[in-house]
């Protein structure tokens, strides 16, 4: 469970940062993106992904949260 | 003669050759020919690994990371090189990084305090002694706002408790004091060490205001310099330039900057978190934006097209005032930059150039370069991680040589090859090029000149390395090999 820092870059793409690794990907998809769930299933640029437990409510970013690799 | 891709790919293997099988592999994988239009380096390159056994690295240990590089610049703070007393001697005093004020009332930063291990505090156990030295401190210099502890080897490998020690003498004395585990011995390199600092600087100084008012009022034109350690006065450099644009500096990080500077910036909410060196700085820009929305932007002051283009994107994030002043900033500086290329570039066109440095500068200064019409055809980080490679392959021309904590055989083997007519590089390169007879400047310290931020530095970057490149001396030596035999010339006399 990676602890992974969430934000939106300059071009406004939400940005997965991965702190222990220093390793920044965009995230191509995400399975909820609100207004009344947010989060879900994410895939990045690299093809991985990952499984964030849905917030009820589109959050405030940036923002870290425990994500499971899938 | 600008290599291709497949040139600086052969290059790489023939280099390679001399390596033995396992060695040769291991390398290729830090060795690589940039191809601009990549976005991702962790596909070509693997960075931040441990440097291999029996080859000469340029890198450093945590400890110069935090002690030399995060913590050290603060100026009214108090460094104790917790451990033996050689790394906080030898580390002394290096860096330059620049400083206002009096020694011993508000500057603390170029004396060496060090709590000296003896075998007896290795097998004992040195927190006795670090509660000690920390009384003793604030004794003898009692105007020193807070003390941080940097941690050498035997401390983390004796397992001593500085943060227990540090939070009862904070109690005591009332002074922030932040113990860093920075042990050389943790991570691959120096860049372990700014992570540590950083985590340091959230968990002990950053939070310390938090819930109270700012003792000073809040403008909208806020902003922070982080990542710039004023070397040569670099900081001061930007710091003039951001003051021209009507921007106020609330904070410099950690270049002259002061411990309540730290302290009172989560209070201030400043507008804007400019981030130089985003290496060694970019863990606290994030942790800053997460938890006060403090947002970072990094930016690059080195050469007028880099200035100019990073001025109007932080005058992007402000409004129209700031937009107008930096247009009118820029037009007024033209006229002195045109004429500073007009005079040096001729002498510089089309020079070649190859770096080898640590945090933000061998991707950063290549603007400057370019300016004078001079070319980069290799470039590498000590230390890096992806996520600077990932910033790199933009500003760098294609098939230009990359390499990662490049060992001095490759560079030197690189430089034969390429024949480059500057190198940049740090101290323990200088000397083995200068006999190589090619020109050198120094890029950590700038060779002892500086600033080169700011259109003040590119007056002064401009300059030397003019002077580096066109001195007469590279004319006057020749190599032994290219000499005539000195016996053969007294034969003849004879």
């Amino acid at each position: 469970m990676p602890s992974v820092m969430l934000r939106n870059n300059a071009a406004g793409d939400l940005v997965f940062y991965i702190t222990k690794k220093d390793q920044e990907e965009t995230v191509v998809a995400l399975e909820h993106s609100g207004p009344n769930a947010w989060g879900g299933e994410i895939e990045l640029a690299d093809g991985s992904r990952f499984y964030l437990e849905p917030f009820a409510q589109t959050p405030k970013l940036p923002m870290t949260v425990r994500v499971k690799r899938l | 003669m600008t290599m291709n891709r497949q040139e600086t790919e052969q290059l790489i293997q023939e280099v390679l050759e001399v390596y033995p099988d396992a060695t040769g592999k291991q390398r290729a994988k830090h060795l690589m020919a940039n191809d601009p239009t990549l976005e991702k380096s962790n596909k070509c390159l693997v960075t931040n690994k441990k440097a291999l056994p029996g080859v000469m690295t340029a890198r450093g240990c945590a400890y110069a990371g935090s002690k030399g590089v995060v913590w050290g610049p603060i100026k009214d703070m108090v460094n104790i090189s917790h451990g033996p007393v050689g790394c906080g001697q030898l580390s002394r005093g290096g860096r330059r990084n620049y400083v206002t004020g009096y020694s011993g009332i508000n500057v603390f930063a170029e004396m060496n305090f060090t709590s000296d291990f003896q075998e007896k505090d290795v097998v004992f156990g040195g927190d006795k002694k670090l509660a000690t030295i920390i009384d003793e401190i604030n004794t003898l210099f009692p105007l020193v706002k807070g003390i941080s502890i940097q941690s050498e080897c035997p401390v983390g490998l004796i397992g001593d408790d500085i943060e227990a020690v540090a939070k009862q003498k904070a109690k005591e004395i009332g002074k922030t004091i932040v113990p860093a585990r920075c042990e050389g011995f943790r991570g691959v390199s120096q860049s372990l060490g700014h992570h540590v600092a950083n985590d340091t600087l959230r968990d002990w100084v950053l939070s310390n205001r938090d819930g109270q008012e700012p003792t000073i009022e809040s403008t909208p034109y806020d902003v922070v310099l982080t990542g710039d350690y004023n070397v040569g006065g670099d900081a001061w450099a930007s710091r003039v330039l951001m003051e021209s644009i009507g921007l106020r500096v609330i904070g410099q990080w950690s270049g002259d900057g002061t411990l309540s500077e730290l302290e009172l910036i989560p209070s201030l909410k400043p507008k804007l978190n400019l981030l130089h060196c985003y290496r060694s700085m970019n863990y606290i820009s994030r942790h800053m934006e997460e938890k006060y929305g403090i947002p970072w932007l990094e930016y690059n002051f080195f050469g007028p097209t880099q200035i100019a283009k990073s001025l109007r994107a932080i005058a992007a994030r402000f409004d129209e005032t700031i937009q107008a002043n930096v247009e009118r900033v820029i037009a007024e500086n033209q006229a002195e930059m045109d004429a500073i290329i007009a005079k040096f570039r001729p002498r510089l066109e089309g020079k070649r150039v190859m770096l080898f440095v640590g945090g933000l500068r061998p991707r950063h200064v290549i603007g400057a370069y370019e300016d004078l019409g001079m070319e980069i055809i290799g470039t590498g980080y000590e230390f890096a991680h992806n996520d600077d490679y990932d910033r790199t392959f933009k500003e760098l021309q294609d098939g230009a040589l990359i390499y990662d904590d490049a060992t001095s055989f490759e560079l030197e083997a690189f430089a034969e090859r390429l024949k480059p007519d500057l190198i940049g590089s740090g101290i323990k390169e200088k000397f083995v090029f200068h006999k190589m007879g090619i020109p050198f400047r120094q890029l950590h310290s700038w060779d002892y000149s500086g600033p080169y931020h700011g259109y003040d530095g590119f007056a002064i970057f401009a300059r030397d390395m003019d002077m580096a490149i066109n001195n007469p001396c590279w004319k006057k030596m020749t190599p032994p090999w290219k000499q005539k035999a000195v016996g053969a010339d007294l034969a003849e006399a004879a």
